[in-house]
């Protein structure tokens, strides 16, 4: 069963937007797949390695402008970007980790909230490069959804299947190590600072990508949407933390189950308070309806809460505690 | 032959001396023992020579190297492998895991890392424990797998901080079986060890210090029966008696 499920997962993905022919589901998949990549690269550095990143969104940001100024300034397909933006995002990372990584714990993520903060200023400020607060404008390349799913899916499989092998490697065993104990793990002969910084690329590499995949599908950003501390940084955070930290599928379910509540809140649960507020008329709900839509962060916050409690392994890494709750009455024993 | 020497090694933490100025040799083939009161800086000795502490002055020699301010990774991978007095497993990982991660220091493909991780735990009598995560060890066996993990970079020197602290009489004994066994295999010891049983029985030399000075050096007899150790573990009085 373990074996097939993903392989099953994958049939189901590759069919559906054959058989799902809405533009809006299509969309919200492209989504899901692109919070794969990013959730598989946080997890290598922040689930594996130990290091919680808040600055995902550097990584992100860097690759999705390399991938709108190659188009914008040198008329070079965006797509360029998903490699070029990779690599900027490691040109970003290996400066920032070599510095930084002399920090430990809480004092590393902060340095990465920093790290976050200073590449929002620097493309609102670098307006001959970055156009600054107007963005940038690219012209899509498919009119349908249809490439762009693909290409998604094939990241995120990559990713996922790139994080699978790295972490049943000598890197793997490395970045596990630093994760308990960064003594202990030195005392064997494990270069901590250099393996740190291969965790850090890995995970910059893969989200640099997924932000140039953003560039091309979208087709527009502006620094506070791609280097947004709260829509990319912290939602990759939590992409990793629902969905289990320090698993292989993790941030699949992950991402998953964020872009289906980021949208709930979106869209004022499906549109449900609008509804309401027009049938019945109360200013309350219409006040309600008008909020709803900007309160998802309040709605991360709440089901962070409720994960930490009660799954604090996340979906996958507790599956086993959600499998014995939902069907008391089914026999154990089977366990693993 | 000499494989490791310490030269007037100082540590000074602001104004205190933990370390002032200790010297020994260590030959080939031999079980060193380290001895001293609490606080005397047996473990700060250990730090030093495993770089988790930069030292203040005094050199450090390896088969004639000066290793002195190397790397703690670049120590290990020259050949001098350490246990921590408070043991630092690995918690969230299986035994097995554990020593894989150790393994790799020398072995180049996890094939041969695995086999490596195989064969110590088999050598330290932990094979039985392989499968289980390293948190729920008991404390014995937490203090194995800090052997069993040092076991499997394969070094030339083991340093061996209390690991027969905490341990009852049987694991004691085992304990004792086992570093001995690893000295048999050719593998050169120093041992810090509070436990006189296991110190007495194993050790070929003996090197006593206190307040980060040296004391005695010689066989475990000469050492247990000279007036200043006694002093320092027992208080004067019972040194005059």
């Amino acid at each position: 069963m373990k074996k097939i499920a993903p392989l099953i997962l994958l049939i189901i993905l590759i069919i559906f937007p054959l058989v799902i022919q809405n533009a809006y589901y299509q969309h919200l998949m492209i989504l899901v797949l692109m919070w794969v990549v990013i959730g598989s690269g946080w997890n290598v550095i922040a689930g594996y390695t130990g290091q919680v990143s808040f600055g995902d969104a550097a990584f992100f940001g860097t690759g999705a402008y390399t991938a709108g100024i190659l188009a914008y300034h040198f008329h070079i397909s965006a797509w360029w970007g998903m490699a070029f933006g990779g690599i900027m995002a490691m040109g970003v990372a290996f400066p920032f980790g070599w510095i930084c990584f002399r920090l430990r714990g809480a004092y590393f993520a902060l340095a990465s909230l920093a790290l976050n903060e200073v590449c929002r200023h620097i493309a609102t400020v670098a307006e001959p490069l970055t156009q600054g607060m107007v963005g940038i404008l690219i012209m899509p390349s498919f009119l349908s959804k249809i490439p762009y799913y693909y290409i998604a899916l094939a990241l995120a499989v990559l990713s996922v299947g790139f994080v699978q092998i790295v972490m049943h490697s000598k890197w793997g065993y490395y970045f596990l190590s630093i994760r308990e104990d960064q003594d202990a793990a030195e005392s064997l002969g494990i270069n901590t600072h250099h393996y740190k910084m291969v965790s850090l690329n890995i995970a910059a590499f893969l989200t640099g990508m997924a932000g140039a995949l953003f560039m091309n599908y979208m087709g527009f950003i502006d620094p506070s949407v791609v280097f947004s501390l709260h829509d990319i940084s912290i939602m990759a955070i939590l992409v990793g933390i629902v969905g289990g930290v320090g698993t292989i599928f993790g941030p699949v379910v992950g991402a998953f189950v964020m872009v289906a509540v980021h949208e709930f809140f979106r869209t004022g649960f499906f549109g449900l308070f609008k509804g309401l507020a027009a049938l019945t008329g109360s200013d309350f709900l219409i006040v309600a309806a008008k909020y709803i839509s900007q309160a998802h962060v309040l709605g991360f916050g709440i089901l962070v809460v409720l994960v930490i409690l009660l799954l604090p392994n996340g979906i996958v890494g507790d599956w086993k505690k959600i499998v014995d709750k939902l069907f008391p009455f089914k026999k154990k024993g089977v366990s693993t | 032959m000499i494989l490791f020497e310490l030269k007037k090694l100082v540590k000074h933490f602001g104004g205190l001396a933990a370390v002032n100025g200790v010297s020994f040799k260590v030959e080939k083939g031999e079980i060193f023992g380290l001895i001293g009161p609490n606080g005397s800086g047996k473990t700060t000795i250990f730090n030093c020579i495993s770089s988790y502490y930069s030292v203040t002055g005094g050199n450090i020699y390896f088969k004639n190297q000066d290793i002195t301010g190397l790397k703690t990774n670049k120590i290990c991978k020259i050949g001098i492998g350490r246990t921590f007095q408070v043991v630092k497993p690995l918690g969230r990982l299986t035994v097995m895991d554990n020593v894989i991660a150790a393994a790799f220091s020398k072995a180049k493909t996890k094939k041969e890392a695995r086999r490596v991780a195989n064969e110590t735990l088999e050598f330290c009598e932990l094979i039985h424990r392989k499968d289980v995560l390293a948190k729920s060890l008991p404390i014995g066996e937490r203090k194995r797998l800090e052997i069993t993990r040092a076991m499997a970079t394969r070094p030339e020197l083991l340093l061996l901080d209390e690991t027969a602290a905490g341990l009852n009489p049987s694991e004691v004994d085992a304990a004792i079986n086992l570093i001995k066994k690893i000295r048999n295999k050719g593998v050169t010891i120093i041992i810090v060890e509070h436990i006189m049983k296991v110190i007495m029985t194993i050790s070929d030399r003996i090197h006593a210090i206190n307040f980060g000075q040296t004391i005695t050096e010689g066989t475990p007899q000469e050492v247990v029966s000279n007036p200043a150790v006694i002093e320092a573990y027992l208080g004067e009085e019972y040194a005059q008696s």
